[in-house]
């Protein structure tokens, strides 16, 4: 597998709090790679600073190169706005626009950068619900507004929308930590379907969950890598002490 | 034994302290219903049909109305709306989505000092600004001065509720590759609309009886005149004129005047909750 996105050399920083420090990985193309690590290990920030979302935070910033498709996502000239529409981000908590229905919602990506016929608005939201697997659920009320759906079906709505933009990668942020076990397996499946499409990278707090969906699975620590491989070798026999400690329950 | 003795004590000026405060919130409410009540008594006899359609006629003569005033008011209210709004708006759009370090604080400073200034101050100033330069009094003097009392009421409103936007729906929207002007326009000020709309309209009501400021920006006009460029008569204005005049009738008169500005604030008020209340349960359901 070709390698979708490499990381090279990457530091991150809260104002003077180093959050990462020197990350080096690449993720292959149409996989799933995991990361897991304690609370404050820096997964969020990680994951954040691919699609270049870690600077929209005040006093926050970075180095090092992010390489997708041989594109630097830091190299000069590169507008963060078009980028992130190659790099679908999904959120730990749902985060669907009150003021849109469910229809508007799905393509809320597409239609707040350009005009749509209603017709194509239709066809768009169809497509891309069903992909995130939430169609046969809300094809009755597609006008309700986002918000009134459950959780899990918001979650699925969230990530309907980040792919209407027809993003490469997606980046999803413990995208189930916030619903249950029902909307938990779902999401689960619905990434297993995805990665023949598309590129995940899925922080998870949830060692079952990575080892039930990942290929590959990243153990950070303190703000930096400690290893990485196939989620196999990482839950079987991974090689650092602190990998294994950590995935046997010993601390975190 | 001691420690009981301590807990009655504490109990007992608890409920002291309870009653007192119940005390005080009655006196103040029923002060406004002592308004409320008093206005409507007094000016309930004046207002009639009349009163909303025809115009002021000469002392001694009876019948009449302030049909000119009232309309007189939403104009020059309505002209400082159009002043006020874009320009509140927009800057509480730059203090919350933007607005960092020295020059930010410097506007919201300075936002506070004008929100403390006295509204015949704002009166002065339009009068300088506006009537010694067109050599005459003037709706449009008016509505300045108003505009300038309602700047600051709209940017601190406004701001407050652009902070009620979760940071979650800008990052979602930025995530989508939507820049950030177009995230603010589509999903920040969508998203803050209802809260928006009643700011606006609870500022709108707080200067619509408003009197000092437009003594000598809009004063007074006995007859219809839709020219912002002219004197222009209002209801708080009229409502001052006519109170301090000797005649019986005009004093009448002002009590109606009075009955109605109440009346109009308060629809206003009862509209701006309405409209929220409205507006919060829709997006639940």
């Amino acid at each position: 597998m070709a390698d979708k996105i490499a990381v090279e050399g990457l530091n991150a920083w809260f104002g003077k709090t180093q959050a990462l420090h020197n990350i080096n990985m690449a993720v292959p193309e149409n996989s799933i790679t995991a990361i897991i690590g304690p609370s404050g290990c820096g997964k969020s920030t990680f994951i954040r600073c691919i699609n270049r979302m870690h600077e929209e935070i005040r006093g926050a910033y970075s180095n090092g190169k992010i390489i997708l498709d041989g594109e630097d996502v830091y190299g000069s000239g590169v507008d963060p706005v078009l980028i992130r529409r190659r790099l679908g981000m999904v959120f730990q908590k749902p985060n669907p626009f009150p003021t849109m229905s469910i229809k508007e919602n799905a393509v809320a990506g597409i239609i707040l950068n350009k005009r749509m016929s209603r017709h194509e608005i239709e066809e768009t939201a169809e497509k891309y619900l069903r992909r995130a697997a939430l169609w046969d659920e809300v094809k009755d009320q597609l006008n309700k507004p986002g918000v009134s759906l459950s959780g899990g079906q918001q979650q699925r709505l969230c990530i309907a929308r980040a792919l209407a933009v027809e993003p490469e990668v997606l980046l999803a942020d413990e995208p189930a930590s916030a619903l249950d076990p029902i909307s938990t397996a779902k999401i689960e499946d619905l990434f297993t379907d995805l990665k023949e499409r598309y590129t995940i990278v899925v922080v998870t707090h949830n060692m079952q969950q990575a080892a039930r969906i990942s290929d590959r699975t990243a153990f950070f620590l303190s703000g930096r890598l400690i290893e990485y491989g196939t989620t196999d070798k990482i839950f079987t026999n991974p090689s650092d002490k602190r990998t294994e400690d950590y995935i046997t329950g010993r601390f975190g | 034994m001691k420690t009981d003795f301590r807990y009655m004590r504490r109990k007992i000026f608890g409920t002291m302290m309870l009653g007192l405060s119940i005390l005080a919130a009655l006196a103040a409410v029923s002060m406004l219903f002592w308004i409320l009540g008093y206005t409507f008594i007094k000016g309930i006899s004046a207002v009639n049909l009349d009163f909303f359609t025809k115009l002021p006629t000469p002392v001694g003569v009876p019948g009449g109305g302030l049909a000119n005033s009232i309309v007189g008011s939403i104009i020059v209210v309505g002209m400082a709306a159009l002043m006020a709004i874009p320009v509140g708006i927009a800057t509480a759009i730059y203090l919350s989505e933007y607005g960092r370090g020295f020059f930010a604080s410097t506007v919201r400073f300075v936002s506070d000092v004008l929100a403390g200034v006295p509204a015949i101050v704002a009166g002065i100033v339009a009068y300088a600004l506006v009537v010694t330069r067109m050599h005459r009094f003037s709706a449009f003097s008016g509505s300045v001065s108003l505009a300038l009392l309602m700047l600051p009421i709209i940017i601190r409103s406004s701001e407050e509720i652009f902070r009620t936007v979760p940071d979650t729906l800008r990052e979602a929207s930025f995530a989508l590759g939507v820049p950030k002007w177009k995230t603010i326009l589509s999903i920040v000020l969508k998203t803050a609309s209802g809260g928006l709309v009643t700011g606006t309209i609870l500022a709108i009501a707080r200067v619509g009886g408003e009197a000092a400021p437009l003594l000598f920006t809009s004063f007074s006009n006995s007859f219809w005149n839709f020219n912002p460029g002219q004197p222009m008569a209002t209801l708080p204005v009229d409502l001052f004129n006519y109170s301090i005049s000797p005649y019986q009738d005009w004093q009448q008169k002002a009590w109606a005047a009075a009955l109605v500005l109440v009346g109009m604030v308060l629809i206003l008020n009862i509209s701006a909750r309405l409209y929220l209340a409205r507006k919060g349960f829709k997006r639940n359901g």
